[in-house]
């Protein structure tokens, strides 16, 4: 499985990360072994059978349509790197 | 023998016996802590001194457990207390909830003596991934204590901790238990609340017991089993009392062996050591066959698949905005964004996310994540056609002993193959136990791991027992080799 | 080549907050509005170790909007993740459905332009997640996160593109929020962004098959920006190909003030959504039984109530059709009609001067503030001869600034109609003598002039006297003369 190094910064682009020059060949070269590998499913006598989509046979898992008091916001907002009136702040964005 | 070198159960006699006190408990762990946590650095945040005070205010509780210190891996959320997930991301993260283990836990009246450490985000079999600290194996302090639950082993291990709790994505329990010579629970997907555990991989995570014996991880698991409205994968049955499985009889029990754990992968001392403990399973009236498990391969390739992709997605809400770090060098959103996440999470986690984020990518998602997903079927329907015929499944838990420090970060690949026993059982939802079977000449614990049908815990907590009970690899201790 | 000779394709996602009481994945409400950050939990901030649970309501709300619009129910359904980073999204990506949306192949009937019936026909309808709001921070220079509206259950219906102008599409648009309004799922208050659409247009040369190029204009909120919109896209895009250019595929941002469109985005930034099935999630399956249940609670329907309007209350088709475009309208319609038991005036109040008045203030139907009751009074006033029709005309304007009892408004302002013969008789007698020649006129043959005395008349009482009692009077005291 060849990566280009197009494919590893629109990767890291999706995935909010900054590669660094130097990082770049060393992510390019872990991710080309560790897809190798992973090609082995395409291996895999899978014909005809279904995707697990969620692991145990659970189906229907609904909650009631009833208001359950939360925390204060002082509470949810005690992480934030910065707030203010209430919100979280970040640069401005213009949309 | 010391209080700390006691088992959780042996406690609950000789309170009850009045031989000791819970303040005596107490005690003995907090000194065990001030010698031992200096060599193992097992604790990320140790909360000893609250737990004091915990326990005065939990004196009246009428719970057997009031007062029985615990030990949590520090991806599990604390009300008031740190939670890091031991990244650099969440260092000073307190999360304004506890996790529904955590509620149990604290109704039982037990005291959390503090967050374990662990590899960052769960990801990693060493627990050299931590951004704060390596936590060292007990056995020997320049081995690895396994990981990621590595902190929650060692602690147990070196006796800071009566008991602690863990979570296993990929064999992030029972690895790092087989490490450091004490017995680790994953139960079934769905036992265990997920509810306040940090995402890793969620289909795969499951919270789990790390505890000096099996009678210990039937209590434990007690506490924190059962049906969480919170989670929805969380499974609605009803409670058992899992110390009454504990009948230390194993006869009749149909185990198999599947052939493809003991090929090349596998350490010869381990194979060795895993042929003993089929012929005590015979002795003790088990029979025990060879049988085929031929998905080894496949299983790993889609685990990777599997838990990169859903920790790539899970993992974007570390973005410097609610919470978490936020990167002091930034200009726009995008700065924050990418500088944060790139300053925050360490190597491991990102090498993971490029992979998950890759084989979800358009143009890939059918040749990776769809497959993965077929292949986790295929691996369901081996594991049932083995249970039509075989009441549990042993195999080695790891390919090998605890390995040194520092011999293995810069091969993620070959950390990868090193979980070829465990994660299999993860893919598919199964109980698993790893119970201590020996060392090996260098004095390094070996284990082995029984799996068990979907909510089988009392089947191979049973089995787990009965051999332990008949052996004495329980009484090794850890030596703290330099 | 002039734009006679283009088609124009138009296809609408329309988003609509369901009227829940609690969001999609958490216990927090819905209700609009509110101090930021105050309806929120660990859950919709995306704390770290929170887990979605699915709200019943949710499911059933879709289940009812898909079966109003004649859709198949996905019987074997989930959830998947929508990744992508917005500092409106807490959990960076967005719990919708991909592949197996709840409903699909849907439809509704809809006329156009030349008041055809026409039918568009839905695509499918999913449920998902509202993301939060970004408000400006006045000081600061920054931009501030308020999370209220995260996890607000939405319903995304999308339409295949089957509507050919920006009439059809604000038909169509109308014809589908009444709906959701007649089955109780959706509030539709397009003022607080409840109903939004993205709209989707391309033009292509009559004949032509193959669609053209596609422009998305995002989050539209009111029908008037919808259709000037559309009209101003449909424009630009005829302009661009007659001067040899091509139609990007790009996401556009509507501005109602300078009436013209933005592009939204970098192209660069080519979206990747990585849709994966939702692993805190287990699977939807919905059995016959579950979905004729709801079947069974569905209201009647807009058509079934025209048919209804047409045959009890001898309505024309046009009101019949005007009237339940809006359930509002439709429940004021019977409601005053049972109290007054004059559909034909309950029919044009509302149709008239209530509908204008509407159109006046910007208002929809729902904001109407007085009751059926408070109407239906109006009515019987003017039956009993108490107000004339002029007054009832005031009384109705009165009544949307101060919705109370219409006899204690006419009391208040002292619009009461003068019926009394003396009174009325003074008023005669001073306007004659102050007109002698419009006299004069009357009794020369022109018997226009009394029309003159009884506006005189009219204008001296304010409006209040009884314009037949005028009438009467004036002829009877002129033949005296």
């Amino acid at each position: 499985m060849q990566v280009s190094k197009e494919e590893i910064l629109h990767i890291a682009k999706l995935a909010n990360l900054n590669l660094k020059e130097e990082e770049v060949d060393t992510y390019m070269g872990h991710l080309e072994e560790i897809l190798n590998f992973a090609n082995i499913v395409n291996k895999a006598p899978i014909d005809g059978l279904e995707e697990t989509i969620g692991v145990n046979e659970a189906y229907n898992v609904f909650r009631k349509d009833e208001i359950i008091e939360s925390l204060n916001r002082d509470e949810l907002l005690q992480n934030a790197p910065e707030a203010q009136e209430g919100m979280f702040k970040i640069p401005k964005v213009i949309n | 023998m010391e209080i700390y070198e006691l088992t959780v159960h042996e406690l609950l006699e000789k309170l009850d016996k009045k031989e000791i006190t819970k303040e005596e408990i107490l005690a003995s762990y907090q000194n065990r802590i001030n010698e031992k946590e200096k060599d193992v650095q097992a604790f990320v945040t140790i909360t000893e001194q609250e737990a004091k005070e915990e326990i005065k205010q939990k004196a009246n509780n009428p719970s057997k457990l009031a007062g029985i210190p615990i030990g949590i891996k520090d991806n599990i959320c604390t009300k008031g207390v740190k939670t890091t997930c031991a990244s650099k991301m969440l260092e000073n993260f307190v999360a304004p909830y506890d996790a529904t283990v955590m509620e149990k836990i604290n109704e039982a009246g037990m005291v959390s003596f503090g967050k374990l450490n662990m590899d960052e985000f769960a990801m990693g079999g060493s627990t050299e991934h931590s951004y704060f600290k390596k936590t060292k194996n007990p056995w020997n302090l320049n081995k690895v204590p396994g990981g990621s639950s590595g902190g929650s082993a060692a602690a147990v291990a070196a006796g800071m901790v009566p008991w602690a709790l863990g979570s296993d994505t990929g064999g992030s329990i029972r690895q790092p238990a087989s490490f450091c010579g004490i017995v680790g629970l994953k139960p079934t997907y769905g036992l265990v609340s997920r509810f306040g555990l940090v995402a890793f991989a969620s289909s795969l995570d499951q919270i789990g017991t790390l505890t000096k014996d099996v009678k210990d991880s039937a209590l434990l698991l007690n506490v924190i089993a059962g049906h969480d409205e919170k989670d929805s994968t969380s499974a609605d049955r009803e409670k058992e009392d899992y110390t009454k499985a504990l009948k230390n009889d194993v006869k009749g029990l149909k185990i198999g062996v599947p052939k493809e754990y003991f090929g090349d992968g596998i350490n010869t001392e381990v194979k060795e050591a895993i042929e003993k403990v089929i012929e005590k399973y015979r002795q003790l009236g088990a029979t025990v066959e060879e049988c085929s498990l031929d998905v080894a391969d496949y299983a790993l390739a889609t685990y990777y698949i599997i838990a990169c992709a859903e920790a790539s997605s899970n993992l974007g809400r570390f973005d410097g905005i609610r919470y978490g770090y936020r990167t002091k060098n930034y200009e726009n959103l995008k700065d924050i964004y990418r500088n944060s996440r790139s300053e925050g999470f360490g190597a491991e986690v990102k090498r993971r996310i490029i992979l998950g984020t890759y084989v979800l990518s358009s143009g890939y998602y059918d040749a990776y994540y769809k497959k993965a997903q077929q292949v986790r079927t295929l691996v369901k329907n081996e594991y049932a056609k083995n249970f039509a015929k075989y009441d549990v499944i042993l195999t080695p838990t790891a390919s090998n002993v605890a390995f040194d420090i520092g011999s293995k970060i810069n091969d993620p690949l070959e950390m990868y193959l090193a979980d070829l026993c465990t994660v299999p059982v993860n893919i598919a939802g199964l109980p698993g136990i790893s119970v201590p079977c020996g060392l090996n000449s260098e004095g390094m614990p070996i284990g082995f791991q029984l799996i068990g049908k979907p909510f089988a815990e009392s089947t191979i907590l049973n089995a787990a027992y009965t051999y332990e009970q008949n052996t004495d690899f329980r009484k090794n201790k850890p030596e703290f080799k330099n | 080549m002039s734009r006679e000779d283009y088609e124009v394709v138009i296809g609408l996602e329309v988003h609509a907050e369901l009227s829940t009481k609690t969001k999609i994945f958490c216990s927090c409400p819905t209700e609009f509005g509110g101090e930021p950050n105050t309806h929120c939990c660990p859950i919709c901030m995306a704390l770290p170790g929170t887990l979605p649970v699915l709200n019943e309501k949710v499911v059933e709300y879709a289940v009812r909007a898909g079966l109003a619009t004649n859709c198949e129910i996905e019987q074997n359904s989930k959830n998947d993740r929508k990744n992508y980073f917005y500092p409106d999204l807490p959990k960076a990506y967005q719990i919708s459905q991909f592949d197996r949306p709840l409903c699909k192949k849907g439809s509704i009937e809809i006329e156009n332009e030349k008041g055809e019936k026409t039918v568009i026909r839905i695509t499918r309808i999913h449920i998902e997640e509202d993301a939060g709001k970004l408000n400006h921070d006045e000081f600061g220079g920054g931009s501030l996160v308020d999370l209220n509206r995260a996890g607000v259950p939405l319903i995304e219906i999308v339409s295949e593109p089957d509507i050919r102008s920006s009439a059809e599409a604000e038909n169509y648009l109308r014809k589908l929020k009444s709906i959701l309004e007649y089955i109780e799922v959706s509030d539709c208050k397009m003022q607080e962004g409840s109903l939004r659409a993205d709209v989707n247009v391309s033009v292509r040369k009559k004949g032509e098959t193959k669609l053209g190029t596609r422009t998305e204009m995002k989050n539209m909120n009111s029908f008037r920006s919808i259709v000037r919109g559309i009209e101003y896209e449909i424009d630009r895009q005829i302009d661009l190909i007659e001067d040899g250019g091509v139609v990007e595929q790009e996401t556009l941002r509507w501005d109602d003030v300078s009436g013209r469109t933005f592009s939204m985005r970098d192209k660069e930034d080519a979206q990747d959504y990585r849709y994966f099935p939702d692993p805190d999630l287990v699977a939807i399956r919905l059995s016959d039984e579950y979905i004729e249940d709801i079947r069974k609670t569905l209201p009647e329907l807009p058509e079934s109530r025209r048919e209804r309007y047409m045959e009890e209350y001898n309505l024309t088709e046009r009101d019949a059709n005007l009237l339940t475009a809006s359930k509002y309208l439709s429940n004021l319609f019977e409601q005053t009609t049972t109290i007054c038991g004059n559909a034909k005036a309950s029919c044009n109040w509302i149709l008239s001067d209530i509908s204008r008045i509407l159109n006046e203030k910007e208002l929809e139907p729902n904001q109407i503030p007085f009751t059926a009751e408070h109407l239906a009074e109006v009515i019987a006033l003017i039956e009993k001869g108490t107000i004339s029709s002029a007054i009832a005309k005031k009384v109705v304007e009165e009544l949307f600034e101060n919705p109370t009892s219409p006899s204690k408004i006419i009391e208040e302002k002292g619009w009461i109609q003068i019926s009394d013969e003396g009174a009325i008789k003074e008023v005669v007698l001073q306007i004659l003598q102050a007109n002698p020649q419009s006299v004069a006129d009357y009794k020369a043959g022109k018997e226009k002039a009394i029309g003159f005395l009884v506006g005189q008349a009219m204008k001296e009482t304010k409006g209040k006297a009884n314009p037949q009692m005028l009438n009467k009077m004036f002829v009877e005291e002129i033949n005296k003369m």
